[in-house]
């Protein structure tokens, strides 16, 4: 039982990273209908500019703003200098673009960095604080925790408070009225790439700490995690794709805890399976209705 | 503001990438003033629309609005300049709110004061939208949907107000009170109204123009009551 409540909140803690990294799917996916295969890479290149950040100023906090900024800054130029062309072609053509974008980076980020695992400390302690006898959760697992809700909160107040929150939703979903109404939809959507890279960012600095390690691949099996609990989600709620990242974040750590942890690639896949056999749709799919 | 037309269209052509759909269209428009553009399904007075609004570029000719050439202009530049379309099929964003669809026609106002009256006075001239704020845009029935989209239109005080089909779809008595609220606001604010229509007779019951669209040309352009009242044109372009 002791058991079961530890892996019960790691898996919430590990779940919240994917919750995070999901909503930065379904951000994309909602307003350009494309699924970013180069999210996790993406996420990479702000880790090692943290890591190098990081080591400069010998500051976790100062590289942590770094990956946000830098995530922001990346989301608007692969938005801007790359996917905008992909954008209105047939759907295969930004997942191309997307893998050989993971190419690229991970090809220059090991010719800058050699594929080394370096260690990426955490910023506050990673044993678990007991109660009595029973192990529960690590001061980490609490920053991950509260940052990722902070982080949805306010994601969820910039799109349903704010004027450029009320343009974005519009222009994804209409983008035709949109520009009618005076919305430059183009803007909108380098915004939403700029948000999504940088919530990406953060996920990568949350989850990259915790035994990854730096490694121009550090982020694929987050990825693929990340991809299924959006996939559970529904792809296209916010709401899903957070349940979706719990679900994954338990599942995973169950196989782990219980069944070992070379397993936990396979029942990634294995979730992501069931689920599109079972409710293609996602758990979150409702009605769809798609008016004109 | 000159004394000029409103909209001076010039041999404008248009289309999809294929051949034209709209050849040498040569168009102009009063301020103030309502002109119905009819003809068949097919004739092109949608994309005639489309592309008075930008979201067609033309192949060929020049559009002239409020005095200034809109070539170049981006559409979503449009709506500052006074010129408000509300598309076919209503283009209410069924997603958002009542109150999001309204809010978002005046977000390119700077002047939020301005914006926030416009929108009072759009729920003023639409009670039932009032009733429903908080409702989304699909739980909206038709006519509530095409108050919506041309309230929406209506926040950013436009000058010329182009208008797609908006009784398709509608009971004859809701399409009879939207063309009364046209026919008012026309009088109390100056706005100019291009109304594209299937349905000749309650949009001839408040134009004082009728432009008769074929093929991707306009075949006769006369007062409304001309059109109605002239049984060969009726019988020649509007089949009754």
């Amino acid at each position: 039982m002791d058991r079961f409540v530890f892996l019960t909140l790691d898996g919430l803690s590990k779940g919240a990273v994917y919750a995070a990294f999901a909503l930065a799917l379904v951000l994309i996916w909602r307003s350009t209908r494309i699924v970013n295969f180069a999210q996790g890479a993406l996420a990479v290149v702000t880790a090692y500019i943290a890591y190098s950040v990081t080591g400069a100023t010998g500051s976790y906090w100062v590289g942590f703003a770094a990956a946000i900024v830098s995530g922001l800054v990346l989301g608007a130029i692969v938005e801007r200098g790359v996917m905008r062309f992909v954008e209105q072609a047939p759907p295969l053509n930004a997942v191309t673009v997307g893998l050989g974008l993971v190419l690229l980076i991970q090809g220059i980020l090991g010719m800058v960095y050699a594929n080394d695992f370096r260690f990426f400390p955490a910023p506050v302690g990673q044993q678990a604080l007991k109660a009595g006898d029973l192990a529960l959760v690590s001061p980490f697992d609490l920053l991950v925790f509260g940052t990722v809700v902070l982080v949805m909160l306010l994601l969820a107040l910039l799109f349903t408070r704010t004027r450029v929150g009320l343009r974005m939703r519009a222009a994804a979903f209409a983008p035709e009225v949109s520009r009618l109404l005076g919305v430059n939809v183009g803007r909108m959507l380098t915004l939403g790439w700029a948000l999504a890279a940088a919530v990406g960012a953060l996920a990568g600095m949350l989850v990259i700490p915790t035994g990854l390690g730096l490694h121009p691949t550090a982020m694929d099996l987050v990825f693929v995690s990340a991809f299924t609990a959006a996939v559970v989600g529904g792809f296209d709620s916010p709401v899903g794709a957070v349940v979706g990242g719990l679900v994954v974040g338990l599942v995973l750590s169950y196989v782990t805890g219980y069944f070992g942890a070379d397993l936990t690639p396979i029942a990634v896949l294995v979730l992501l399976l069931a689920v599109l056999l079972v409710r293609p749709g996602g758990l979150f799919a409702g009605a769809k209705a798609r008016h004109v | 503001m000159n004394g000029g037309p409103i909209l001076d269209v010039t041999g404008l052509v248009a289309g999809y990438g294929g051949a034209p759909v709209l050849h040498d269209i040569t168009l102009s428009v009063g301020r103030g003033a309502i002109v119905a553009v009819l003809g068949a399904n097919g004739a092109g007075k949608t994309t005639l629309l489309r592309t008075l609004s930008g979201l067609l570029k033309p192949s060929a000719g020049r559009i002239v609005f409020d005095g200034t050439e809109l070539r170049g202009i981006p559409v979503d530049r449009l709506v500052q300049r006074g010129m408000a379309h509300v598309p076919e099929g209503r283009g209410v964003v069924t997603e958002l709110t009542v109150d999001e669809n309204l809010r978002l026609g005046g977000l390119w106002r700077s002047d939020r004061a301005a914006a926030a009256a416009a929108l009072a006075e759009v729920y003023e001239l639409f009670p039932p939208l009032a009733a429903r704020r908080r409702h989304a845009g699909h739980q909206l029935s038709g006519g509530e949907r095409q108050m919506l989209a041309i309230g929406r239109a209506l926040v950013a005080s436009p000058t010329l107000l182009l208008l797609d089909e908006p009784s398709l779809g509608l009971a004859p008595k809701i399409t009879a009170q939207i063309m009364t609220l046209l026919a008012q606001l026309r009088e109390r604010t100056g706005l100019t109204v291009l109304l594209v229509e299937q349905n000749v007779r309650s949009a001839l019951s408040i134009a004082d123009h009728g432009v008769v669209m074929a093929l991707g040309r306009i075949v006769v352009e006369t007062g409304s009551a001309a059109l109605r009242d002239d049984e060969d044109l009726r019988h020649a372009y509007l089949g009754f």
